[in-house]
């Protein structure tokens, strides 16, 4: 069963990247769809049936790369985090494929008569395959095999309007980008090698190892430093590529050059959560690390709160979004930072459902609108489009974390796991923590001040912009909307239903994920205190988030000259926030600009004047000398070379033949 | 079949002589023969090296199918393959047919090139067959012939002046390299290959003229050998000939350079340097994975910024010839398993790229990358063939591309993490580089007045591209078909550099080699 799970989306990609030709491009959309639903299926099968106290189930494939001590093979591990992700993967994945039949029908990138379509879906249902070997991987080598493979896929559709210069810049950007994660990951990689001979789960996640190695010295870069901390820094960096943590964040808005359906998917639902994956798997390493999990909650809270001031100033609605992944990935790596890894696979769980949904709903609109982005040409669509406004609410309240205060679990499920989160970093009970919460909660104020904000402008108001888009606005068809409809029960319900095996009682927790995830009971009690914090901080969020609220609509509703006046008194903020604290400028100065310079100083002076210059002088005094041993004066002929490496040759054998004789 | 080796290697010798003698004439159907011919037989000898495969023990560790026969005077010929050289063996003749179906479009001395391609591949054959040490350098040497003619007489424009470039750096090498050989002749009195392997060769110090020679007559002899095999790899500073003769080559003598002929440098580090100069190579280990590091940031950067898509592979090739030296230099089981595996997995990579360069030059006839853009409108199949060995070229995992280069930096970790950390900035190079060039020649919209009426590759070009795409993505997936062939040889060989190293570094191979 594992196994069909696995490779019924590659199959799916194989034939309709492949196949379409024969059984044409819509049966060929259809099959790679019903594929992605049987795994779905199988994925929730799974899910269900799966009882942590059997252990983790491995199932081994056939091997890897094996060379000398390391060892590995193609796995199919499964536990409770790997359950988890697989829904989450799967039922995401099977409704944007959904989604996508519709919203890919007619595309105005592509000329009449191009076929995009199977393309468009063996993409999907490859990066589904990739994302699939990253969370079942029983080794970190496998998992780094789908950490690209999910990367070649996201860049293949970030870019896949190809005539777009734009998309095709965003799509290195993100592959580069990634690569810098990459780095540290493989970095990362390496190290664990060195220090504990394997790179596989059974081993290097062995609390035992992980305690061995906080007391172990090495030196990396003539630096003798802790190797527990190094390794699990290298690692972490390669999260922060991947779930577009600070500094390494640039390429996720730009990602938004690709299809909507696919920023549902990749950069909002699965791929970019991979980081958080990661760190929870990794627990039992950073359990026994004290500095990178620190690091890991200052990153997540820095970002949290970075990415929602962005996101409070963008116009386009789909980078309004992005930024609010951006934020939400932040709190993720909060939760797992301060030791709540179940809080960090709660919140990445519902926010899968609401934010996949947000991003749907987003397309849906911009479907309705004729492929307009910018939210100032919006305006009163809720009657023209109302499913999709439904949609947008429930995902609007999901991510602001509506629900009645102090009961802790009632409410839309951003609620329960976004308060989980706030609290859990409250209780981490160090300076960072602390710093983090504060982030947190104003994080939360900005967001729903900006995912009000979207609302508003989208769905009230007057129209604005170009009036025949108005008027043509209509409503998507049902195989848009169904997905939304399902991804609003995840949004309502997930966090209510779950909330008991994610945060509750921590007895229930630790049998419900079984081995999966490690918690030192010696040093980490944060889920348990996180139930026990001042009742300020559990209202703090709710808080936050009616302030949020009242903001918006006091800008968006009530005087909507007041943002314009705003921006223009603050603006330098304005700019600041708008061009997003100048981060591509800054790199584009301190990194591209200067790789390009030294490219060319290397090519051109290095390659040219230095090296060849050298040569050339050495040649002017070599080879007239060695023409004229060739008999000819003349020189530049290439075959008096020839010549004279054959009389050379001749020369060399039989002096050796001679010397021979005289052996 | 007891001269199996014999009859792989003499094989396409013996078709090139058929061409010569019996083929006359120099109409269309003369050419055509000709290229047939040399089809049927450089085919013919790669089904017959299957059995080189099949039937290769690799648990022995010692040379297999050895072949020994006087020759004239005191030389000898003498062949054998063990796991390090078996499969440059089949790299080699599994790549000609492709090789020749590159030269299909060919109209120019048609028979003359197959000819030379046909002595040049039993040449490289012999080189990895090679159990003599004057053979090898006869062989190693004469190899450079053929290659020198093919890009002088059917190259391109600036073709003197790359050919001067190739003769002039290797010449110094091999100058160098066979006063090595005289002097180990003397000193082993012999010149056979697998007894040389045992022999101790001197490596107390000593002085000349006040300059104290660390590592004694075993670091000369290193060094001399380096000079020679540092050029063919090419590693930095010593490689500027390769972009250049790639420029000048056609199609398919650039195959054959950057897919078979670079690979004989490092070859030659693995068959000589490391098991004959144990003592040097630990002692000049560093130096040489320093230039390798620098070789791969350096010429990362340098392709980023080359206007000319040959010349951005080429360097490209410099870069992962890089890994291979480091690889090498690590001296533990990972980097040299992973050395070997990247060069077997970069004779497929670089040569389909370069294939892939020129199923376009053959229809634009330029090489310039702002003749193109938006390739991907008009050419889908090549557009999907290129993006996979792009893919392949920045080692992505499940392509070959990644086997190699995880091995040579996981091995330089336990070496030196200094140089591990340089030479993974390479990855996020190389993605740069080759991103950027899959984006300005097969993305964008198809504008060009030129391009408008390009066509996609044809039946004989997705032929000839087919075998370099299935076996870059077996490779990936399944590298065990070369690891288990090459490990239990490289393991040996680690064990006797081991052995006859200082402790100071017994301790870090033997910890990856366990």
């Amino acid at each position: 069963m594992e196994t069909i799970l696995l490779f019924s989306p590659l199959a799916g990609a194989l034939i309709c990247g492949f196949g379409w030709k024969f059984i044409g491009e819509t049966v060929a959309t259809y099959v790679s769809t019903v594929l992605l639903m049987l795994t779905a299926a199988l994925s929730w099968v799974i899910f269900l049936t799966y009882d942590a106290n059997n252990g983790v189930d491995v199932i081994s494939l056939f091997k890897f790369i094996e060379s000398g001590s390391l060892s590995t093979d193609w796995a199919i591990r499964i536990d409770r985090l790997t359950t988890i992700m697989l829904i989450v993967i799967n039922t995401v994945s099977a409704l944007v494929h959904l989604y996508s039949l519709g919203y890919m029908a007619r595309d105005e990138n592509f000329k009449v008569g191009e076929s995009y379509r199977p393309r468009f879906f063996a993409y999907l249902s490859f990066f589904t395959f990739a994302m699939l070997m990253l969370v079942t991987s029983d080794n970190l080598l496998q998992m780094f095999f789908g950490w690209e493979g999910v990367g070649v896929a996201s860049y293949l559709l970030i870019g896949f309007y190809y005539r777009k210069p734009s998309a095709n810049a965003a799509n290195i950007k993100a592959f580069v980008v990634n690569r810098v994660g990459d780095f540290g990951f493989a970095l990362g990689i390496f190290g664990l090698f060195y220090l504990t001979d394997s790179i596989n789960f059974s081993e290097v996640l062995d609390p035992r190892n992980a305690h061995h190695l906080a007391e172990t010295k090495v030196v990396f870069l003539s630096w003798k430093m802790n190797a527990l901390e190094i390794v699990t820094f290298l690692l972490f960096v390669g999260a922060m590529g991947k779930s577009a943590q600070l500094v390494l964040h640039t390429w996720l808005p730009d990602a938004m050059e690709g299809p909507t359906p696919v920023s549902a998917l990749i950069h909002a639902a699965t791929m970019v959560t991979a980081g958080v994956f990661m760190v929870c798997r990794l627990s039992p390493l950073m359990e026994y690390a004290v500095w990178t999990p620190n690091f890991i909650v200052f990153i997540g809270a820095t970002t949290a709160f970075f990415a929602a001031t962005v996101g409070l100033v963008q116009n386009d609605i789909k980078r309004v979004i992005a930024y609010s992944t951006c934020s939400q990935l932040g709190y993720m790596f909060v939760a797992a930072g301060v030791g709540a890894y179940p809080v960090a696979m709660f919140h990445l769980l519902t926010h899968a459902f609401f934010k996949a949904m947000l991003f749907l709903g987003a397309g849906s609109v911009i479907h309705a609108m004729h492929h307009e982005q910018d939210m100032r040409n919006y305006g009163n669509l809720r009657k023209k489009i109302p499913y999709t406004f439904v949609a947008m609410m429930i995902g609007t309240l999901a991510i602001t974390g509506v629900g009645i205060p102090l009961t802790g679990w009632i409410g839309f499920a951003g609620f329960a796991s976004k308060d989980a989160v706030i609290e859990s970093a409250f209780a981490g009970g160090t300076g960072v923590s602390m710093y983090a919460y504060i982030m947190l909660v104003i994080a939360a104020l900005f967001t729903s001040f900006y995912s009000w904000r979207l609302i508003f402008m989208t769905f009230y108001g007057k129209e604005r912009g170009d009036h025949h888009s108005h008027e043509h606005a209509h409503e998507s068809p049902m195989v848009m909307v169904i997905p939304l409809a399902v991804l609003a029960l995840g949004a309502i319900f997930a966090g209510m239903y779950w909330y008991e095996d994610f945060f509750g009682k921590v007895k229930h927790i630790e049998e419900w994920f079984g081995a999966s995830i490690y918690m030192n009971h010696e040093t980490n009690h944060v889920i348990h205190d996180a139930h026990y914090v001042p009742t300020w901080v559990k209202l703090s969020p709710f808080v936050a988030m009616v302030v949020g609220f009242i903001t918006a609509w006091l800008f968006y509703i009530k005087n909507t000259d007041l943002p314009k006046k705003l921006a223009a008194q603050q603006s330098h903020l304005y700019q600041f926030l708008l061009k997003k604290w100048y981060f591509d400028e800054l790199y584009d100065v301190i990194f591209v600009r200067p790789a390009m310079w030294l490219g060319t100083v290397l090519w051109k002076k290095g390659d040219g004047s230095i090296i060849d210059g050298a040569l050339n002088g050495l040649a002017m005094t070599i080879v007239p000398w060695f023409t004229r041993l060739a008999g000819r004066a003349q020189s530049g002929y290439l075959f008096h070379y020839a010549f004279a490496m054959f009389v050379g040759l001749a020369a060399i054998i039989t002096w050796f033949a001679i010397g021979g004789g005289y052996r | 079949m007891d001269n199996l080796l014999s009859v792989v290697t003499f094989l396409p010798l013996l078709g090139a002589t058929i061409l010569a003698v019996f083929l006359r004439g120099s109409d269309a159907a003369a050419q055509k023969n000709a290229k047939m011919l040399a089809l049927v037989v450089t085919s013919a000898t790669f089904v017959i090296s299957i059995a080189i495969y099949t039937q290769f023990d690799s648990n022995d560790t010692g040379f297999q199918f050895v072949e020994e026969y006087d020759w004239f005077g005191g030389l000898k010929y003498k062949l054998g393959v063990d796991g390090i050289s078996v499969l440059f063996v089949l790299l080699t003749t599994f790549l000609m047919p492709v090789v020749i179906g590159a030269c299909w479009l060919v109209e120019d001395r048609v028979k003359e090139y197959m000819i030379l391609f046909l002595v040049l591949e039993t040449l490289m054959i012999a080189v990895f067959c090679a159990l003599d040490l004057i053979m090898f350098y006869v062989v190693f040497e004469a190899g450079l012939i053929p290659m020198f003619l093919i890009v002088g007489v059917w190259g391109g424009q600036n073709r003197i002046y790359a050919a001067f470039k190739f003769f002039l750096y290797t010449l110094f090498g091999s100058v160098l390299m066979l006063v090595a050989m005289l002097a180990m002749w003397w000193d082993a009195g012999t010149t056979d290959i697998p007894t040389l392997l045992q022999h101790k060769f001197a490596s107390d110090s000593f002085s000349i003229a006040g300059i104290t020679v660390v590592g004694g007559l075993q670091t000369l002899l290193f060094l001399a050998f380096f000079a020679s095999f540092a050029v063919k790899m090419p590693m930095w500073p010593v490689h500027t000939w390769l972009p250049d003769a790639h420029v000048q080559a056609p199609t398919a003598g650039s195959v054959v350079l950057a897919a078979i002929l670079l690979k004989m440098g490092g070859y030659g580090f693995i068959r000589f340097s490391l098991p004959m100069f144990p003592v040097a190579s630990d002692l000049l280990a560093d130096f040489v994975m320093t230039l390798s590091v620098i070789a791969i940031i350096y010429t990362s950067l340098v392709a980023m910024m080359q206007e000319d898509m040959k010349k951005l592979i080429a360097y490209s090739s410099v870069a992962h010839m890089g890994f291979v030296t480091m690889g090498i230099f690590t001296l533990n089981q990972q980097g040299l398993d992973g050395a070997i595996f990247q060069m077997i997995s970069h004779g497929f990579i670089s040569g389909a790229l370069f294939l892939g360069v020129g199923v376009i030059y053959d229809r634009m006839h330029t090489r310039q990358i702002d003749a193109y853009g938006g390739l991907v409108v008009r050419m889908p199949a090549f557009a999907l063939v290129f993006m996979l060995f792009t893919m392949a070229n920045v080692g992505l995992p499940g392509t070959s591309g990644f086997v190699g280069e995880f091995l040579t930096l996981i091995a330089a970790f336990r070496a030196n993490t200094w140089i591990a950390f340089g030479a993974t900035t390479g990855v996020i190079l190389s993605a740069a580089y080759a991103l950027w060039l899959y984006r300005r020649v097969v993305f964008g919209d198809l504008i060009k007045e030129s391009l408008s009426s390009i066509t996609d590759m044809d039946r004989r070009e997705r032929l000839m591209m087919a075998p370099l795409v299935i076996m870059t993505l077996l490779l990936g997936i399944y590298p065990a078909l070369v690891l288990d062939l090459i490990s239990p040889s490289i393991g040996a060989l680690v064990q006797h550099v081991q052995s006859a190293t200082p402790e100071t570094v017994q301790a870090a191979v033997s910890k990856a080699s366990h």
